[in-house]
């Protein structure tokens, strides 16, 4: 089973920055990343009363389109998320599971009225997607703020951290890869 | 650390799953449950730390099972979810003791915030009760007072147990200090950070003693109204200082037997089996050895909590430490009585010495606080002493050989001002003699 971590652009997003979230996704989280796109129907997931897309709905979709040798999938959509409880949410993960949805639409500086900024955006992306593949090792919220595991309600808490796991989350990241080796090997 | 457990009672499944899977990543312990009976069946398999209940619900609504619920478990920590956000049921929510209400959709910040804090208000209202309980223990406290060889032997004793987590039977007549000797041990023990919960199994009715020790559920019996933690639960972390263990009834003894070889058991009336880490100390003034013979106290119980054994010894067996004990309650009593400290005078002191104190130190306790509220002055005189005391030490006694010799040698050490060289002098005898026979006697020169 393969080990690959799958960067899914949904529907017509195709952001210049592709490649370098997909070299520092890589280089963090130690894993082989490549890049696809995927065209979905994201009306499905449209919520009209709310202006935002079901991101369990889209997720549920999105693992069905997880390749046949396994790996990990994070599909990546400029449309804003939510789960029904809440109001929004920057992402979603299976705890464990190896699927996650990412929103960069409240990641943009544009979205809170300040001028574009193209590299903190793809700052943010990167923290936003090694946060949630950290979710799939198993990882759950970190105290240390500058660990991108730490949890993050705002955007500013998104710049605090780093796109860098602590020593004891880098630990258990490591660990989640092993075992999911051995899983597969089992 | 623990992970703290919630309880997510909503009817939507969407609500139900997306808050699992953010409280799991989150790092908490989740369940789930789809109406106000499943959320009652989960709280019948053990506690949670927080319950995010939805208000409207088809059946038991959240204001219905916040109220259910806070009958089986007043200290119930509850966040009420509505997507009808109105004074009125907000105020009825509060009102019922909810936490806090938030309405849906949540900003992740707020639920975070909320969540957060009805925790650390959990976890401080434990701590409180905690410290509540340690305060207690600690300003009733009473110093362990006594030099004599015996009292110096059972706290080397009570040293030595203290570190372990060996169970200890205190063994000595009433009023000696068995549960100041416990409370010694727990006190400088790892568990001292936790309390102590003492029970009395002699005062205590046999159909309130199981209750008391294993706690309750709601209805487990006229009169339950609540769901109560039992003593045994309480000591969790701490010790359980079971008094009088010598009068436990046979049924209890089966019962307390198995929870001493798994430190498990359930509440009355209940079926969630509890787990207890807690270190046994027991006390008796009777005989368990002789209670066994009769067949009136389990031999397997008796072995699992006679790992360790201290006994303490009566007050007539180490008169030297009466002065002592005498001036510590006589500046106890003053303290709280508002009055100087007062002196023995040489009778009054006489008669302290010379009385067998049946009732040990509780006894000398009672006769000096007795003798701090109706003495005059700044004397205690023999009046001021209980009259039985007075009595009592003035009739002569038909004494063993023994017993005076050992009267004898301590009045001489007394007016030799402990001089043991002088001493063995005036007793005609050489120091080394002298010496076996203190060291008989549990006499001190000092």
């Amino acid at each position: 089973m393969s080990d690959e971590l799958q960067l899914t652009f949904l529907s017509g997003f195709r952001p210049a920055w592709a490649g370098e979230l997909r070299r520092r996704a890589g280089e963090v989280l130690g894993l082989p990343v490549r890049s696809v796109q995927l065209d979905l129907d994201l009306r499905t997931f449209h919520a009209p009363e709310r202006e935002q897309y079901h991101a369990t709905l889209m997720l549920a979709e999105l693992l069905r389109h997880l390749p046949p040798t396994g790996g990990r999938i994070v599909g990546i959509t400029d449309v804003d998320l939510y789960i029904p409880v809440l109001t929004f949410v920057f992402g979603q993960a299976q705890l464990g599971g190896p699927g996650a949805v990412v929103s960069v639409m409240r990641l943009h500086n544009e979205y809170y009225g300040l001028p574009p900024d193209e590299s903190l955006l793809v700052d943010r992306a990167v923290k936003e997607v090694v946060h949630e593949v950290g979710h799939g090792l198993g990882l759950v919220h970190c105290p240390d703020y500058r660990c991108v595991m730490s949890s993050s309600t705002y955007v500013e808490d998104v710049d605090l951290k780093s796109e860098r796991f602590c020593p004891s989350c880098r630990a258990l990241a490591a660990e989640g890869i092993r075992e999911r080796r051995r899983a597969a090997g089992s | 650390m623990k992970k703290p457990r919630i309880l997510i009672v909503d009817d939507e499944h969407s609500v139900r799953s997306s808050l699992r899977e953010w409280f799991l990543e989150d790092g908490f312990e989740v369940e789930t449950a789809e109406d106000g009976l499943d959320a009652l069946r989960h709280l019948d398999d053990g506690a949670f730390d927080l319950m995010i209940v939805d208000l409207k619900m088809p059946g038991m609504d959240g204001i219905s099972l916040q109220r259910r619920v806070r009958e089986i478990d007043p200290d119930a920590t509850i966040i009420i979810l509505t997507a009808f956000a109105s004074v009125e049921t907000a105020v009825e929510a509060l009102k019922m003791g909810a936490f806090d209400y938030v309405t849906k959709p949540v900003d992740p910040d707020e639920l975070s915030h909320t969540v957060r804090r009805a925790l650390e208000r959990k976890q401080l209202s434990e701590e409180n009760v905690r410290l509540r309980e340690k305060v207690s223990e600690l300003s009733g406290a009473t110093p362990i007072l006594g030099q004599s060889p015996s009292m110096r032997h059972v706290l080397e004793l009570v040293e030595s147990v203290a570190t372990t987590d060996a169970s200890v039977v205190i063994r000595g007549e009433s009023g000696t200090g068995k549960e100041l000797i416990a409370r010694a041990i727990h006190a400088q023990s790892p568990r001292r950070f936790f309390p102590i919960v003492a029970v009395n199994c002699g005062a205590i009715p046999e159909t309130l003693l199981e209750s008391e020790l294993f706690g309750h559920e709601k209805g487990a019996f006229t009169g339950a109204q609540y769901r109560r933690k039992g003593k045994i639960e309480l000591a969790h972390g701490g010790t359980l200082f079971l008094d009088e263990i010598g009068d436990i009834p046979a049924k209890m003894q089966v019962d307390l037997l198995r929870v001493l070889e798994s430190h498990r058991f359930t509440r009355l009336g209940g079926t969630q089996e509890i787990e207890s880490d807690f270190r046994l100390i027991c006390a008796t003034n009777r005989d368990l050895e002789e209670l066994v013979r009769e067949g009136t106290f389990r031999e397997d119980l008796y072995y699992r909590i006679h790992v360790f054994a201290i006994d303490v010894p009566p007050l007539r067996e180490r008169r030297e430490d009466i002065p002592e004990l005498v001036e510590h309650f006589v500046h106890k009593f003053g303290r709280a009585m508002g009055k100087p400290p007062k002196q023995l005078t040489a009778d009054a002191d006489q008669l302290l010495r010379s009385y067998d104190w049946p009732g040990n130190v509780r006894e000398l306790e009672n006769a000096i606080e007795r003798a701090m509220v109706v003495g005059q002055g700044n004397r205690i005189r023999p009046e001021d002493l209980p009259l039985h005391v007075e009595r009592e030490a003035a009739r002569p006694k038909e004494r063993s050989l023994e017993a005076l010799e050992r009267d004898h040698i301590e009045r001489v050490l007394r007016e030799e001002s402990g001089n043991v060289s002088q001493a063995a002098r005036v007793l005609g005898i050489d120091r080394g003699t002298l010496y076996n026979k203190m060291k008989k006697y549990g006499i001190r020169s000092g």
